[in-house]
Formats: structure tokens, C-alpha cells, sequence
């Protein structure tokens, strides 16, 4: 190849760029950020709601999918325009901070404890998930943790908190597996150590790997798993697409936004019960 | 421990990712990877070409440095590049008013940052021979200093195309840094390596598995086009 060939390619590719981001430049003004958690990207939520949504304003929704605590945290850098999360305690805390307004609940769900069949720490069919955590702590039966500081790793760490365990002292040991990664990464890996975790019902539900694993205990009141929506506060951040964001965060609180939310199945199981008109 | 018997519980289907994906979401996806790629492939190489052959040809101060750092850098750890470049291009860091965090852009951007020290540093150590043998003579012709990286680029051209290949190399399969300043979005900054790991965190094994598969497919389809163009 020789150079002025080269710097010609060169030249053609360059336009080709700028002619592809002219063009995401012109979509990119009807679009938003959402920093969202794996457990509505992963689960197929958003892209089973998101297309109504843009059917209908033109809006693009790009996802970001991160843990609650990574998402509070790009929103507060002005990287977001709104987040949808469920962690209640560090969304207090984001509002409180003066990063966010306007927090509505727009679904729920709840939380389940999976295992491996052989249920080495003899936890099925309970309810109580405090008591499930005592049995597996005493029983040193594998547990794989979150670690991400994402909303099922704040609700995990209440749990232990409840249980006057505190699995940070028995990391020591060999039965508290840290992974800090997302909730597909901590089912894997449960799978394959034949392990204990804590899962949102989305995920578990459309997840595909689940090999030995099983639900073994759910219901328990304090397994229950809100996710909200809240806006950025034009007091800190610069939001330069509000109108768009409260136009999404509104839509998903609308009647048609909770049909769509309501009317995600997998496998004929309803993942995700809508909850703006009635708060859990 | 799990016991043998369970072994083959986890055959694992490899299924068909345009199926799977939609042709719409699949093509999206190989598009975006292989643009992302070559954008930043070209960039690193349209720096990275001149500046291998100036380290090998000229002399200048800081010189023996910028050949410390190419080589150094080679083994420039992509997260870092992707958490670099997200301080700088996020809405409240120093280039936030560019708007390009989460975007092809920024994507392109990183690419370039891992491949440009590849580039140059291979081509520095291709051009180095050649120029032992050629130089005096282009010397002695009068060429010019641009003239003389032309001639000596040309003269080492396969391992300098062994050296951009090696730069598309990096980009193809480089997952850290996009994931952090792309974001992995859906339709918009979804590559073939965060779609992989997305759907391997999904348990969707088959599928990361025949999107594997497609990658390397591809890569290996560009590798030839470039080593049968280069090689004529």
C-alpha cells in the first residue's frame, strides 16, 4: 500500500465518521440518558417498554445499565439525564444530596433467595430471608455477594445487618465469595460453586444459566423490591434535557406506560407489577 | 465440588445469533464494532505511521523517551484508558462540553489511545533496518524528510501493515474501554465484545458463545483482506 493510498483511505473513512455522527448528532437531539440497574436492562423490561415509549414521542431511551450505586453516581456526574434504581436508602441519600427530585415508584417486584437443590444449609420452602442467612452462615454453606453496592447488594448487606452477621469479619472464611460484579455475573458464578445468592425476580426469571439453581425461599415482607424514577435537580445540574426526561418519567407513570410494564412476561410469569397509582 | 456425573448437564447449544438478536439488532451491532475498530485503527495509524518512522529516521530531543513510552505502552491497560477518558469526557469533567461520553465517538477515541502505541512502536522497529541500509542513499539524493518517511514506510510495507493489523487487533477485541465510555447501550453503542459479556452475565452461554464466533469470523476476514492488499 503506498502512503497516498493510504492517506486517500484515510480521507474517505474520516468522511464516512463525520457523516455517521452527523447523523447520531440529529438522533442524539431527541435523546436522553437513563442510568439504569442491570435487573430491568437484563430482565428485557426496558426493551419491551422502550419502543412504545419512542413509538410514540420520538424520544430514544439510551440504557445504561449499572448497579443503583454506579448509576446515582453517573447521574450526580451530569452523565445521566434521569435514573430508574431501587435501592431506597442511597436514592434518600441522592435526593438529600440535592442531585435528584421528583421520585416516583413506578413498579415492584420482590427479591428471592436461590440455591443449589441439595440445600446444604437446609433453607427451603421459609419465608423468613434473615433466618435463611443465619442458617447459611452457621452452616459455612457457600454464598456469592453482589459486592457492587448496587440496590441488591444494599438490600443483601440489610439483611445481614438484621442477622447481627457481619460478612465483611467472615471473609476470612472460605464460604463469603465476594465477586462485585452484576447480577448475571453472581448467578453464574452461584451456579457453578453450587452456591447461595440473593436475586431480583426479573433477572432470576429470564436468566439462562440456572443449571442446579432454585428458589428456596420468598415472601418474606422484607424481600420486597421497589424501583423508582427521579429526575435530576436543575438546582445542582445542568440538565439540559429535562423536558425529555419528565416526558419519559411521566409516560412510565402514565396508564399506558403501567400497561406495558404490567404486560412483560417471561414464560407466562409477570416480572414486574406496576405501582405508581398505589405505592407499595 | 460438583461431581462428574453432572458434567454433561452443561452442553451447550450454540444458537443462531441473527435469530437470536434480529438482523436489525445483530447488524447494529457488527457495524458499530467493525467502524469503531477501523476509525480507531485509522487515527492510531495516521499518527502512529509517521511518527514510528520519525522516531527511526530523525533525531530530536526527547526522542529515546517517546520510544520508552510506545513500547511501555503496549501493554496499556484498557480499563485505565476507559476510566481516563470517562474523567475527562463526563458532562462535569474538563472536555465535558464535547458531549461525546456514551457515544461511537468516545468509543473511537479509546481505541485510538490503545492502538496508537502499537502502531508506533512496531513501525518504529520496522522502519529501523531499511533505514540502516537506504538512508544514506536517500541522503545523498536530497530527499526531504517527508520524502524519506514515504520511501522508507514503503520499503518496510509488510511488517508495517503487520503493524496496523496488530493495532485492529487491539481495537476488534477490546472490551474494558468501550464498556466504560460507551456504556454498552442498545442500539447505539452495543459492540460485539460488550454484547458477548452482556449475554454471558444474562447465562445466554449459546448465544455469547455464536456472537464468539462471528468475531473472530470477522476478524480474521479483515486480517486477510488487509495481508492480501498489503502483500501484492
Amino acid at each position: 500500500m503506498k502512503l497516498r493510498q493510504f492517506f486517500t483511505i484515510v480521507s474517505v473513512t474520516l468522511t464516512w465518521l463525520g457523516s455517521i455522527s452527523a447523523e447520531a448528532e440529529e438522533s442524539a437531539s431527541q435523546s436522553i440518558i437513563l442510568a439504569s440497574t442491570t435487573s430491568v436492562e437484563n430482565s428485557g423490561l426496558l426493551a419491551h417498554i422502550l419502543p412504545a415509549f419512542t413509538r410514540e414521542t420520538g424520544i430514544t431511551v439510551h440504557v445504561l445499565a449499572q448497579g443503583t450505586g454506579q448509576a446515582l453516581q453517573t447521574a450526580a456526574r451530569d452523565d445521566a439525564d434521569l435514573v430508574l434504581v431501587h435501592d431506597p436508602e442511597a436514592e434518600q441519600k441522592f435526593i438529600t444530596a440535592g442531585d435528584g427530585i421528583d421520585r416516583r415508584q413506578i413498579a415492584w417486584n420482590d427479591f428471592i433467595v436461590v440455591g443449589p437443590r441439595s440445600d446444604p444449609a437446609h433453607i427451603a420452602g421459609g419465608q423468613d430471608a434473615v433466618a435463611a442467612l443465619k442458617a447459611i452462615a452457621d452452616a459455612q454453606a457457600p454464598f456469592v455477594s453482589r459486592g457492587d453496592e448496587s440496590g441488591t447488594d444494599a438490600l443483601e448487606h440489610r439483611l445481614w445487618h438484621v442477622a447481627t452477621i457481619d460478612p465483611a469479619k467472615a471473609r476470612g472464611g472460605s464460604w463469603y465469595r465476594d465477586i462485585g460484579g452484576g447480577m448475571g455475573a453472581a448467578l453464574n458464578t452461584a451456579q457453578a460453586m453450587g452456591a447461595y445468592t440473593i436475586s431480583d425476580r426479573g433477572t432470576w426469571l429470564s436468566f439462562g444459566n440456572k443449571g442446579d439453581l432454585t428458589v428456596l425461599v420468598e415472601g418474606d415482607p422484607r424481600l420486597l423490591n421497589r424501583y423508582d424514577v427521579i429526575l435530576l435537580n436543575p438546582a445542582k445540574h445542568s440538565v439540559p434535557k429535562q423536558a425529555l426526561a419528565k416526558r419519559f418519567s411521566q409516560w412510565l407513570l402514565s396508564p399506558e406506560g403501567q400497561a406495558v410494564i404490567g404486560g412483560y412476561e417471561v414464560a407466562g410469569e409477570q416480572l414486574f407489577h406496576p405501582s405508581a397509582a398505589a405505592p407499595r | 465440588m460438583r461431581s462428574s456425573k453432572n458434567c454433561c448437564e452443561y452442553e451447550i447449544t450454540v444458537i443462531d445469533v441473527r435469530a437470536a438478536l434480529g438482523t436489525a439488532e445483530l447488524g447494529h451491532i457488527v457495524g458499530l464494532s467493525l467502524t469503531v475498530s477501523l476509525f480507531g485503527t485509522v487515527v492510531a495509524a495516521a499518527i502512529g505511521l509517521p511518527c514510528g518512522a520519525a522516531f527511526a529516521i530523525t533525531r530530536f530531543p526527547g526522542r529515546r523517551l517517546l520510544i520508552l513510552l510506545a513500547n511501555a505502552f503496549l501493554g496499556l491497560p484498557p480499563v485505565i484508558v476507559g476510566l481516563g477518558l470517562y474523567l475527562t469526557l463526563s458532562r462535569s469533567g474538563p472536555l465535558g462540553a464535547l458531549a461525546l461520553l456514551f457515544t461511537p465517538g468516545a468509543m473511537v477515541l479509546a481505541q485510538a489511545v490503545l492502538a496508537l502505541p502499537i502502531i508506533t512502536a512496531l513501525v518504529h522497529r520496522a522502519v529501523e533496518e531499511p533505514w540502516r541500509e537506504y538512508g544514506d542513499a536517500l541522503r545523498v539524493d536530497g530527499a526531504t524528510r517527508l520524502r524519506s518517511i514515504q520511501m522508507v514506510l514503503a520499503t518496510a510495507r509488510r511488517p508495517v501493515i503487520t503493524a496496523v493489523l496488530a493495532g485492529f487487533g487491539r481495537t476488534i477485541s477490546e472490551v474494558g474501554a468501550v464498556l466504560i465510555v460507551g456504556g454498552n447501550i442498545a442500539g447505539y453503542t452495543r459492540t460485539m465484545t460488550t454484547a458477548i459479556a452482556l449475554e454471558t452475565s444474562k447465562g445466554d452461554l449459546g448465544l455469547a458463545i455464536g456472537l464468539g464466533f462471528m468475531l473472530i469470523g470477522i476478524t480474521i476476514a479483515v486480517s486477510a483482506t488487509a495481508f492480501v492488499l498489503g502483500g501484492k
